[in-house]
């Protein structure tokens, strides 16, 4: 299994988990984020959401992502899939998993990694609302932003 | 010569295509590219300033020369997780 995905396919935690921490008995943490598709979004009630991606660049932002939290956390093993297509309420639409000796780089490695997600990987969401459907668009991305990869290790670290 | 150009979500909508083939001048670069797509259709120039670009599926620079056969890729700010 790829460490890193974008996948139309259902995520599953438990194998991209099992995966990272195969045959390594120095670990002693495994930290898992979750985005769930919610019901609701700014007063909106949500039907399901849409998600594309530019797919091979999505994969490299990806595994950029994965590299870069080697700087910080030499130790820490991260694996991270991004679903895409149809998802309804309650679907998962993105797994990160981060394995580590200890806890404390585990959990950091882990939201690094979903904030730079938010910052750098090249996939939209299309939100299917009552009344209506709407493009989300959060940041411009720009991976070469030193001051957007600071903010978002200063937010892994709080 | 000529380059594919890809656009997303919606910059994708606004152009109504996913993909265009067009013919730029030798010499040019993705401003280029970017700068006539707009004189094509005005609506995308509400994106100026916001959109991120790649050039085969790396991350470019709007300065950056493209190539005969390249994909240029113009990219609306990004909203996944």
């Amino acid at each position: 299994m790829a460490l890193v995905a974008v996948t139309a396919e259902r995520l599953d935690l438990d194998a991209l988990a099992s995966e990272l921490t195969a045959g390594a008995p120095g670990d002693g943490a495994v930290a898992t984020f979750t985005g769930l598709v919610r019901d609701h979004n700014q007063g909106r009630r949500v039907r399901f959401l849409e998600y594309e991606a530019y797919e091979p660049l999505a994969v490299r932002a990806l595994q950029r992502i994965v590299d870069e939290a080697r700087r910080p956390w030499p130790d820490v093993r991260l694996g991270l899939h991004h679903r895409i297509g149809r998802l309804e309420i309650g679907e998962a639409s993105i797994i990160i998993v981060a394995v580590s000796a200890h806890r404390a780089d585990a959990f950091a490695a882990c939201r690094y990694a979903i904030e730079r997600v938010k910052q750098i990987v090249p996939i939209w969401k299309r939100e299917h609302f009552e009344g209506g459907e709407v493009w989300l668009e959060g940041a411009t991305a720009d991976p070469d932003d030193e001051e957007a990869r600071q903010t978002a290790q200063r937010i892994a670290c709080a | 010569m000529r380059v594919t150009i890809r656009l997303f979500a919606q910059l994708r909508d606004l152009a109504g295509a996913a993909e265009l083939e067009r013919e730029v001048p030798d010499q040019a670069t993705v401003q280029t590219v970017w700068n006539a797509l707009k004189r094509e259709m005005p609506s995308l120039g509400q994106y100026e300033g916001t959109v991120s670009v790649a050039v085969n599926a790396e991350y470019s620079r709007m300065a950056a020369a493209v190539h005969d056969g390249d994909e240029v890729a113009f990219l609306p700010p990004v909203s996944g997780g």
